[in-house]
């Protein structure tokens, strides 16, 4: 057993060579996501929606989108509840609207640009990113499409290219991050011809969806959507009604997703550390007992295992 | 290696001998035609025609490829079980060369080719799966999410693959005969499995803490904080009854590559880990339960998920591991062998309640993976015993090969051998 020493001096480079990889993983796990205050984000007021669609219209285009199934001018839309999808990065939902029967009550989805993106924690090549303008963006040059923001996503938003054999992309809104790098507002916003949307920086909308609150009492539930839900998001909505009832997703954690998994990524620099020690004492014990029950038994020794 | 002495006068070239057992091509070819491969091309081709569909066509035309089920079976199934059926290779290692158990030595081998295939199919599974199958090494070589759990299994899963591989490598040298690299792997099996160990420990918690991500969407009977310890501790298990059904299935059906010291201490090993697997059974249901406590979610339990969750820890955890320790205390081999299977169902139903039928139970449609992705995942599997049967029936896996003794018998077959030939083949021997 002359290999003793030389096993646990490997044991002992793997442990040094491993504990620099957690530590690596480690450091470079804590994305900082300081500067949020100049982040960007919109204010959606349900109540003033009607339901026109040029949202939608105007997305397809800035994204230069395929045709709708459906025109955009049709009402059939409404009939089923719809989500996004590789060709919309938006749609508009109607509801029924328990106070007043004749006003139905619109619903815009679209990304809600989480502050902690679930997706952007998600993504094991960094394809989604946080910016510090307030964008969720997606780099389709690295993507394996492995689809794990998908399932990661607190509220299904993003949408997938099944069909397409060679270069299938995660699909959703960025919040026309082209445009809102020049200085313009994101396209559905500028299209809405009731002005549902507002964009701005998001303390400021945070600030003017409080005072529409405080200044018409009544018409909203006093509740800003997403402001505290997953940590806060850059979307933000104001509803006349209660939010379960217009297709929100009222029961998620009001803290940053990637929080669920932290606490798993800091154990693993200490398995990787811990591990080699212990496993190559455990080793080392039992073939120096084996060694010991060998010498004690020497001379009658022989293989004989197979004739 | 067979040497079979009845063609010896053809004096097969070494590669005819590596690979053709000693027969000529046609003749190889010829021997293939057997019942039992005709069956599994039939049941490998149609599988086979839809992957080149999905490589056409994408993904959306093999699978429902629906946006809220972004996952489906070759996740589900593929790499959720798939990777804990391959702990094989983690756990017989480290119980003989960690451990010194040098009882299992006879399993030893098999454990790890078992674990090296479970790992190389998943990734196969992953490669159809994928939209950009070719960017695989993109987390490893060009962009890297350091904060994805995701990218922790990606790296460690193809660090272990390749551990494995090393870890097998003495097996394969010894049937190239390559002397001088077989000496040179064996010397670092320790340091590969203690590697080894940590990977598995890291990746087969990994999987679970993928679903942490998901508060809302895996329902909160399954949901905890301890996924990744519970999807630990069940590829031990796994792992063990993947172990049972393997070696068992060798000795029924792979009996001419065995030698006398795998066929006739079997039945003690198999009891042996039976003993183990129970004994880790018996934590999972504890850690299940503790989990509901812990949560105070008894009142689901009267849900109709709360039924799945029941029949998942009683019939599936609790009832193998009764199982178990009934096969062992009566010392009969067929409960071990029959609940290696109940066990290896409750691993898959277990994994599927997270990742298909229990996962977005807030949304009223449930999707459940089509036929063409169950073909798929039987091509792969079928694929995945062909090679197994494959490797075992050339390489020594399932008998020795390295025992001074042994070598001995060879020198003489090979003597025998030079008698009957008049120009023999060179074996590379010092």
């Amino acid at each position: 057993m002359n290999i003793n020493r030389r096993n646990f001096l490997k044991a002992a480079m793997l442990a040094g060579g491993s504990s620099f990889i957690g530590a690596s993983k480690k450091a470079l796990a804590e994305v900082d996501f300081a500067n949020q205050a100049n982040r960007c984000g919109v204010l959606t007021d349900l109540s003033r929606c009607i339901g026109c669609r040029a949202c939608e219209s105007a997305c397809n285009e800035v994204n230069k989108l395929p045709e709708p199934d459906v025109p955009f001018d049709s009402d059939k839309v409404f009939e089923k509840e719809r989500r996004t999808t590789w060709k919309a990065l938006t749609v508009v939902n109607r509801y029924p609207n328990p106070k007043d029967k004749d006003k139905p009550i619109f619903r815009k989805v679209q990304c809600f640009h989480c502050n902690d993106p679930a997706c952007a924690s998600a993504c094991l090549v960094g394809a989604l990113k946080k910016t510090p303008e307030g964008s969720v963006i997606y780099d389709e040059s690295v993507c394996l499409g492995c689809r794990y923001c998908m399932a990661a996503c607190p509220f299904s938003i993003p949408a997938y290219e099944y069909s397409n054999p060679t270069t299938p992309k995660v699909v959703k809104c960025t919040m026309c991050y082209g445009r809102i790098t020049k200085g313009q507002v994101p396209g559905c916003v500028e299209a809405c011809p009731e002005e549902v949307h507002t964009f701005g920086k998001r303390n400021d909308l945070i600030r003017l969806a409080r005072e529409k609150i405080i200044k018409n009492p009544g018409k909203y539930v006093d509740h800003i959507y997403g402001e505290q839900e997953v940590g806060g998001t850059s979307w933000l909505y104001l509803s006349p009604v209660p939010f379960e009832q217009v297709g929100f997703l009222t029961d998620v954690e009001n803290k940053a997703y990637l929080n669920f998994t932290k606490g798993f990524l800091s154990v693993v620099p200490v398995v990787l550390t811990l591990w080699p020690a212990l496993l190559g004492g455990i080793y080392i014990f039992t073939s120096s007992r084996d060694q010991k029950e060998k010498e004690e038994l020497q001379k009658p020794k022989k293989g004989g295992t197979k004739s | 290696m067979s040497v079979n002495l009845g063609i010896v006068s053809y004096r097969p070239s070494w590669i005819g001998e590596k690979l053709f057992r000693g027969m000529s091509f046609a003749a190889y070819v010829r021997s293939l035609l057997t019942p039992f491969n005709i069956i599994a091309a039939l049941v490998w081709l149609p599988g086979f025609i839809l992957v080149l569909i999905r490589y056409a066509f994408g993904l959306g035309a093999v699978m429902s490829g629906s946006n809220e089920y972004p996952w489906g079976l070759f996740i589900s199934y593929g790499l959720l079980c798939g990777v804990p059926f391959a702990s094989t290779g983690f756990i017989m290692a480290t119980a003989y060369h960690l451990f010194g158990m040098k009882a299992y030595h006879p399993l030893v081998r098999l454990g790890i080719l078992t674990g090296f295939l479970g790992y190389f199919f998943a990734v196969c599974f992953l490669l159809i799966d994928l939209g950009r199958p070719w960017r695989l090494p993109y987390p490893m070589f060009v962009s890297f999410g350091t904060a994805s759990v995701l990218f922790l299994v990606a790296w460690h899963v193809a660090l272990y693959l390749s551990t494995q591989l090393l870890e097998f490598c003495p097996a394969i040298f010894e049937w190239l005969g390559f002397e001088r690299c077989q000496q040179w792997v064996t010397r670092i099996t320790v340091g590969a499995t203690i590697f080894g160990v940590i990977l598995s420990t890291l990746h087969q918690s990994a999987l679970g803490a993928l679903f942490l991500l998901m508060p809302g969407k895996v329902h909160p009977l399954w949901y905890t904080p301890n996924l990744p310890v519970f999807f630990f501790v069940q590829s031990i298990y796994a792992g063990l009854s993947v172990m049972i059904l393997v070696s068992s299935l060798c000795r029924r059906f792979l009996k001419n590559q065995t030698d006398g010291q795998f066929t006739s201490n079997l039945d003690n090993l198999l009891f042996g880990l039976a003993k183990a697997a129970a004994l880790v059974l018996f934590s999972y249901y504890s850690l299940k339960l503790l989990a509901v406590a812990h949560e105070n979610e008894w009142y689901l339990l009267v849900t109709p998920y709360g039924y799945l969750f029941l029949t998942e820890i009683i019939l599936f955890v609790f009832m193998p591991c009764y199982l178990y320790v009934y096969g062992v205390r009566y010392k009969n081999v067929k409960v071990v062998q029959l609940t290696s299977v109940l066990s290896m169902v409750g691993v898959v139903f277990s994994r599927f309640n997270i990742s298909i039928i229990g996962f977005n139970w807030t949304l009223p449609n449930l999707e459940i993976p089509g036929w063409k992705e169950f073909a798929i995942a039987i091509t792969i599997l079928t694929t995945a015993v062909l090679v197994f049967r494959w490797i075992v029936s050339h390489m020594p896996v399932l008998r020795e090969f390295q025992e001074h003794d042994l070598r001995l018998v060879q020198a003489e077959t090979r003597k025998m051998v030079e008698r009957t030939s008049p120009r023999p083949h060179q074996f590379t021997r010092s």
